[in-house]
C-alpha cells in the first residue's frame, strides 16, 4: 500500500484514504459548448497514459476530501510531488530520475 | 519405545514428549517439537506423495519451506481440512492426522503411475500441442479430464470455522529472518532504542545454526548462541519477536506482508486462537536477512524417497535426533554436503561413499571426512538412484564416462551449492545482479529503503555475516533516527563457510539424454524438458518457464529455477545474466485465503446500512432486499400471502387508498451558498435560477459526455439552499462529481456541499388518501392544493419535530414525501401508520414501488437507463434547459452519435398475450424468422405483473423507438418467440390527473 502526501493535510496518509481521479491539468473550456469536434475530443477522450512520469488528480475521500495534483512515476509507482489543485504543473520535480 | 530412526543423543527434543500421529490410516509416534517429516523419518517413512504429472513417488527434499515434494493433507475435521501442507513445515501436534495426496487406490500402488510409463506423451508444451482440436473439446472434454486427474487434495465440505486475524503496525527496522545474521541485526537496532520487529518462518529462531554443528558464537553453541539472543531480544520493550510469522510479500514503500501461524503446531487450538494472524507492517528501514537455500543435484532418478538435500539430513539429525537411513550416500558439487556427512558418521550411520564432482578440492571438511574413513571419489557423478518407492542404490561413474559402479544406500544427501533467497528483494523491486565468480545472482541495484545481509546477500562465512549483519541493523536503526548502541557485536568463535557448487544438469542427464533428472519436482520438470523447450523456439526463459513450467508450482522454483536457467543458458550457448532470471512475485509461500480476508466475511464482508424505519418493517414481517449496502423492505406479505399476492395487493391499495413506503436510503445532498442556484445550472440539464424557494423540481444529471448520470428531485428552501435528492445507489459519486467540479473546474463558486442522506429520514405517503394521513400531524404549513402544489416543499412540524415536507410523487398519485430527522423516522413512521390504519393504507415495499413508477413510466437510472442514454433517449429532453450556455454535458450532447437517428429511445411494450410478463435483459428483434445470429434492436429495461392494468407491463430500449409506435416486435427466448406490441411509456393515467386526485 503506498503512502501520499495530502498536500491540504499535510502529511502522508496510507492509500486506503485516497481515491485516484484521473490525469490532472486537462481545463475544461469556459465555452464548452461552443468547442470543436477536435478539441472536444481532446478534452474528454485522450489520455496520455505514459509510462514513467504522470500529472494525476487524486482525492483525500476518507480524510479531508479534498482534490490535489500529484506526480507520480508510473513505472515505480513512487510520487515525486503533490501538489494543491489549481496550482501550475511544476517547471522543476524534486529528485526525479533524469 | 522409541521410533527405529530417532538416535539416542542427537537432537534438541525432549524424547518424553511423545506425540502421537497418523499418516494415511496408520499410527505413529513422534516428538513434541517434530514437524510431520521428521515425525514421519524418524519411523522411518520416506514415500510421502505422489508427483503432480507422472504420479512419481516422492519423499522428503528439504526440511524447510522449499519443499516441493512433501504435500500432505491434513485432517482435523470435516471443515478442516489442508491440502498441499508442507509436511516438513507442519509442527507434530499429539492426534495430528495427515493424508498422503494424488494418489489412488493408495500411496504405493497408484494407477496414475501409468502417467509415468507414458510419459513421452506428457513432454513439455504436451498441453498446448495435444488439446487445441477440435475447439469445443477443451471446455468440454480435455479440461475438465485433465482436472479431474492432476488435483491435489481434496477441498473441505464445510465453510472454515477457524477465524483470522489481522494487524497493522510500524516499526522503524523491520528484520526479515531469524538466522544468525537476522539476530545479529536485531540485537544492533534494538541497542539503539528504536522500534525493532524480527520475524523468522520457523517455530524456533537460528535459521542454519539448527543444524550447523561447526558454529560457536561468543563461546556457545551457534543454535544456544541463537536461543539465547532470542531471549533478550523479547525482554526489550522496543522489540517485537515474532516465530512461525512467514514475510510472504514485499510492496511499495517498505509495507511488507507477513503471515503468523498461530494455532496449526496446537492439537486443540481453542476458539479463542485465531488460525493465523496477518501482519501488515510499515518499516522506515528493512533488513533482509532470508538465508539461502541448497540445490539438488539433477541426474537420473533424483526424485526418487530417500534421496533430499545434505542440510536436509543434516537438519534432521541435529535438530531433531532423526537419522535419514542408515547407509547413505552423498552426491556433492561442494563442500557443505562433507559436513552432513561427517555428522551422520559421527552418529553412527554408516556413509556408503562421498562422491564429489570436483576433480581434486581440498579443505578441511574434506580431511575430517576422510580421517573419519569414509570413501570419497573425486571426479565422479552419480548417473542414476535405484529404487522405486525407496531409494536403493546410487550408480555411480566417472565424470567424462566409464566403468559404472553401483553402490547399494538407503538415503542420497546431495549438494549442488547455494541459492541465495532474493526472492523478498527481488519483490521490493530491486534489481538482481549475476555474480560471473560465485556463479549465483546477488542483490544489486536497490529500489527501496533495504538492505539484505547474510547469505541471501552472497555473504559466505559466519564471521562475514555476523560483522555485516549488525553492522547493517546499527546502520538502519540510525538512519530512522536511533541513537548510537551500547551493545556488542556478536563474536564468532567457529563458523562453516561455503559457497560455489555447479548450475544445471550433472553427468548423464546432459544434452542428449532422455533420463528423468528432475529440475523441478513439484511440476516435474526434467532437464530434457527445458531442453525441449529451447529447440522448439523458447529463447527467453520467461517463455521456457511458461512451456515447461518449470518454477510455476506452489515453491516457486526455490530449488529449480538455477538449474532450469543453467540448462537453457548452455542449450542457447549464451551466458546466464542474458538469459535472465525470472520475476519473484508474492506470495514467497501459499497464504491462505482465510488469513487475506481475516474477519471480512460473513455479516462483516461489507457494512449493512438500516434505515430508521427497519425494526418496524422486520416487525412487520418485511422480507428485504439488499441495494447496495442498505437493507431495504422489498415487500410486506400478509399470512398466506407470497410475493406476487403482496405487491398485487400494495400495488392496488396504494393507487385505491394510500401506502406508506421508507424513501429514506435515497441519497440527499444540501446544496448551499450564494452561488448555489450558479452551481445547479452546471451541474443539472435543468435551469434554477427562476425556480422559487418552497417549490421542486425533477432534475437530470449527465456526464460531461451527455450520458444520463443520476436524477432526482430537488427543492429549493430558500434562495441560497437546494435539497438535492439522488438515487439510493448513486448518492456517493453524484457528491463525489459535485465536489469535483465545485473544488478543481468551478472553484470561483461559493457553494457548500453537505451530505444529509443519514440525517433525514424520508417516509413517503402516496395515494388518494395521503393529505388525509399526514395533514393531522402537521403543524406550521398550509396543506391545500393552493398553498402546497404538486412539487413543492414546505418547512414545518411533524408530531412536533422538524420536517422537509415535500409534495411529489413517484407513483402517479397524489403524494407527499415526509422527511424527518432519521432521530424521530421510527416513531413519525407510526405516528403515520396508526393514521394510514384509520384509512386501509397499506405499507409497501421497494417491489410495489417499481411497478408503481413503472406505470407511470418513471425511469430509474441505471435500470432503464445503462450510461450509453442520453436525455432525449429517455424522453426527458423537456428537461433541459434550451436557453443554457453552459451544464456539464452539454458539449457532449451534441456528439455526432448522440444525435444521429436509430438511437435506441426508451418505450413501452405490451405482450399480445396480456398474462404473458417479459424477462428483464431480454433482447428484442423485429423479425423472428431471420437466420442466427439475429439482429438485436433493443432489450427489455423494466418488466413486472401490474395489478392495477390487469395485465403485463414493460419499459424496453428500442432502436427508433418512438418512431415504431404501434409496431409488432418479438423477444425470442428459450421456450419461444414472444409477441410484442410497441406502445408509449404511460400505462395508468396519461393526463396525470391523478396527481391532485
Amino acid at each position: 500500500m503506498l503512502l501520499i502526501r495530502c498536500p491540504y493535510c499535510e502529511e502522508e496518509r496510507p492509500e486506503l484514504e485516497f481515491r485516484n481521479a484521473g490525469e490532472a491539468h486537462i481545463a475544461r473550456s469556459t465555452n464548452i459548448a461552443g468547442e470543436s469536434d477536435d478539441d472536444f475530443e481532446k478534452f474528454f477522450f485522450i489520455r496520455a497514459n505514459p509510462k514513467g512520469v504522470i500529472y494525476e488528480r487524486w482525492r483525500h475521500i476518507h480524510g479531508c476530501a479534498r482534490f490535489f495534483n500529484a506526480v507520480r512515476d508510473t513505472v515505480t509507482d513512487k510520487f515525486i510531488m503533490t501538489y494543491k489543485a489549481g496550482e501550475p504543473k511544476p517547471a522543476k520535480l524534486p529528485g526525479a530520475a533524469k | 519405545m522409541s521410533a527405529a530412526f530417532r538416535i539416542s543423543g542427537a537432537g534438541r527434543l525432549s524424547q518424553a514428549k511423545t506425540a502421537s500421529f497418523s499418516f494415511d490410516d496408520k499410527s505413529y509416534s513422534g516428538i513434541e517439537g517434530d514437524t510431520l517429516a521428521s515425525a514421519l523419518l524418524a519411523n522411518g517413512v520416506h514415500l510421502v506423495g505422489r508427483s503432480f504429472k507422472y504420479h512419481r513417488p516422492r519423499g522428503f527434499l528439504s526440511a524447510g519451506a522449499e519443499e516441493p515434494n512433501a504435500l500432505v493433507q491434513v485432517v482435523r475435521d470435516d471443515a478442516r481440512k489442508t491440502p498441499n501442507v508442507r509436511a516438513t513445515v507442519q509442527e507434530l501436534y499429539d492426534g495430528l492426522t495427515a493424508n498422503s495426496q494424488n494418489r489412488w487406490p493408495s500411496l504405493a500402488f497408484d494407477v496414475g503411475a501409468v502417467n509415468d510409463i507414458a510419459s513421452p506423451l506428457f513432454s513439455a508444451g504436451f498441453y498446448y500441442k495435444t488439446f487445441m482440436w477440435p475447439k469445443w473439446a477443451w471446455k468440454d472434454l480435455y479440461e475438465p479430464k485433465i482436472r479431474a486427474a492432476a488435483g491435489l487434495g481434496v477441498s473441505p465440505e464445510k465453510p472454515d470455522p477457524d477465524h483470522y486475524a489481522s494487524r497493522y503496525t510500524h516499526c522503524e527496522v523491520l528484520v526479515l529472518g531469524g538466522g544468525a545474521a537476522g539476530i545479529a541485526a536485531a540485537l544492533a537496532a534494538a541497542e539503539t532504542g528504536v522500534r525493532v520487529i524480527l520475524a523468522d518462518e520457523q517455530a524456533e529462531f537460528g535459521g542454519s545454526l539448527r543444524f550447523e554443528s561447526g558454529a560457536k558464537i561468543d563461546g556457545q553453541d551457534g543454535y544456544a548462541w541463537a536461543q539465547g539472543a532470542i531471549a533478550r531480544l523479547k525482554a526489550m520493550d522496543n522489540v517485537r519477536v515474532l516465530s512461525r510469522t512467514t514475510a510472504f510479500g514485499y510492496y511499495a514503500q517498505n509495507f511488507v506482508g507477513l503471515v503468523e501461524r498461530v494455532s496449526d503446531h496446537l492439537r486443540s487450538p481453542g476458539r479463542e486462537l485465531a488460525r493465523e494472524r496477518l501482519w501488515q507492517i510499515r518499516a522506515n528501514r528493512v533488513v533482509i536477512a532470508t538465508g539461502a537455500i541448497e540445490r539438488h543435484m539433477v541426474f537420473a532418478n533424483n526424485d526418487r524417497p530417500g534421496v533430499m538435500l545434505a542440510s536436509a539430513a543434516r537438519t534432521y539429525l541435529n535438530h531433531y535426533g532423526v537419522a535419514v537411513g542408515r547407509n547413505v550416500g552423498v552426491y556433492t558439487a561442494n563442500d557443505s554436503a562433507y559436513a552432513a556427512a561427517i555428522d551422520l558418521k559421527k552418529a553412527g550411520v554408516n556413509v556408503a561413499a562421498i562422491v564429489d564432482l570436483r576433480d581434486n578440492p581440498s579443505g578441511p571438511v574434506i580431511d575430517e571426512a576422510r580421517a573419519l574413513g569414509i570413501e570419497i571419489n573425486f571426479g565422479r557423478a552419480v548417473v542414476s538412484a535405484g529404487g522405486k518407492l525407496r531409494v536403493s542404490s546410487m550408480t555411480v561413474q566417472p565424470k567424462n564416462g566409464g566403468g559404472e559402479r553401483t553402490i547399494p544406500v538407503d538415503a542420497i544427501l546431495m549438494s549442488a551449492g547455494w541459492t541465495p533467497s532474493v526472492h523478498l528483494f527481488s519483490q521490493s523491486r530491486g534489481k538482481v545482479a549475476f555474480n560471473d565468480e560465485t556463479r549465483r545472482f546477488v542483490p544489486g541495484t536497490y529500489a527501496q529503503d533495504c538492505v539484505s545481509v547474510g547469505a541471501c546477500n552472497g555473504t559466505d562465512g559466519l564471521d562475514a555475516t555476523i560483522d555485516e549483519a549488525y553492522a547493517a541493523g546499527a546502520k538502519a536503526a540510525k538512519e530512522a533516527g536511533g541513537k548510537v548502541g551500547k551493545g556488542a557485536k556478536p563474536k564468532v568463535d567457529a563458523g562453516e563457510s561455503w559457497s560455489r557448487g555447479m548450475l544445471g544438469a550433472g553427468p548423464g542427464a546432459g544434452p542428449g539424454t532422455t533420463v528423468k533428472a528432475f529440475v523441478d519436482f513439484q511440476n516435474d520438470v526434467t532437464a530434457k524438458d527445458i531442453r525441449q523447450a529451447v529447440h522448439e523456439g523458447m529463447h527467453s526463459i520467461e517463455h521456457v518457464k511458461r512451456f515447461t513450467t518449470n518454477g510455476m508450482a506452489t515453491d516457486q522454483g526455490k530449488t529449480s529455477n538455477m538449474h532450469g536457467l543453467a540448462i537453457a543458458a548452455e542449450e542457447l550457448g549464451k551466458p546466464i545474466p542474458q538469459v535472465g532470471l525470472t520475476t519473484f512475485r508474492a506470495p514467497y509461500t501459499p497464504v491462505t485465503f482465510g488469513s487475506i480476508v481475516g474477519h471480512a466475511r460473513g455479516a462483516l464482508f461489507d457494512p449493512t446500512r438500516r434505515t430508521a424505519t427497519h425494526g418496524w418493517a422486520a416487525s412487520q414481517g418485511a422480507v428485504f432486499e439488499d441495494v447496495g449496502h442498505w437493507k431495504r423492505a422489498w415487500y410486506f406479505p400478509k399470512a398466506g400471502e407470497d410475493m406476487h399476492k403482496a405487491v398485487d395487493r400494495e400495488c392496488v391499495t396504494v393507487r385505491k387508498v394510500g401506502g406508506l413506503f421508507d424513501a429514506s436510503t435515497l441519497g440527499k445532498i444540501e446544496v448551499v451558498g450564494p452561488d448555489a442556484a450558479k452551481f445547479m445550472e452546471l451541474l443539472y440539464t435543468n435551469p434554477w435560477e427562476k425556480l422559487e424557494a418552497g417549490r421542486c423540481r425533477y432534475g437530470i444529471m449527465l456526464r460531461e459526455d451527455g450520458f444520463i448520470y443520476d436524477d432526482g428531485v430537488v427543492g429549493r428552501l430558500a434562495p441560497d439552499r437546494f435539497h438535492v435528492t439522488t438515487t439510493t445507489g448513486g448518492a456517493p459519486r453524484v457528491m463525489n462529481h459535485m465536489e469535483d467540479y465545485l473544488q478543481t473546474e468551478f472553484p470561483h463558486l461559493n457553494v457548500w456541499l453537505t451530505s444529509i442522506t443519514e440525517q433525514w429520514a424520508v417516509i413517503a405517503v402516496q395515494g388518494p388518501k395521503s393529505r388525509d394521513i399526514i395533514a393531522p400531524l402537521v403543524e406550521g404549513i398550509d396543506m391545500s392544493d393552493e398553498g402546497m402544489p404538486h412539487m413543492s416543499v414546505r418547512e414545518g412540524r411533524i408530531c412536533g419535530v422538524p420536517t422537509r415536507l415535500f409534495r411529489m410523487s413517484f407513483t402517479g398519485e397524489r403524494g407527499f414525501e415526509v422527511n424527518v430527522p432519521a432521530d424521530y423516522g421510527e416513531a413519525v413512521w407510526e405516528a403515520l401508520w396508526a393514521e394510514g390504519q384509520k384509512h386501509g393504507a397499506t405499507a409497501y415495499g421497494t417491489e410495489a414501488m417499481h411497478v408503481l413508477r413503472a406505470e407511470k413510466g418513471y425511469i430509474i437510472v441505471g435500470q432503464d437507463t445503462d450510461g450509453t442514454v442520453t436525455p432525449n433517449d429517455a424522453g426527458l429532453d423537456w428537461a433541459v434547459g434550451k436557453k443554457k450556455t453552459d451544464f456539464v454535458g452539454i458539449r457532449g450532447l451534441t456528439r455526432s452519435d448522440l444525435v444521429a437517428k436509430g438511437r435506441k429511445q426508451l418505450v413501452g411494450l405490451k405482450t399480445k398475450d396480456p398474462k404473458v410478463v417479459l424477462e428483464e435483459g431480454a433482447q428484442i428483434v423485429a423479425d423472428p424468422k431471420q437466420p442466427i445470429p439475429m439482429k438485436m434492436i433493443g432489450h427489455v429495461t423494466s418488466s413486472y405483473w401490474s395489478e392495477n392494468c390487469g395485465r403485463s407491463i414493460a419499459l424496453a430500449l428500442v432502436a427508433g423507438g418512438r418512431n415504431r409506435m404501434g409496431e409488432t416486435l418479438y423477444v425470442p427466448m428459450p421456450n419461444g418467440t414472444i409477441e410484442v406490441e410497441v406502445i408509449g411509456m404511460v400505462f395508468v393515467d396519461e393526463k396525470g390527473e391523478r396527481l391532485n386526485g
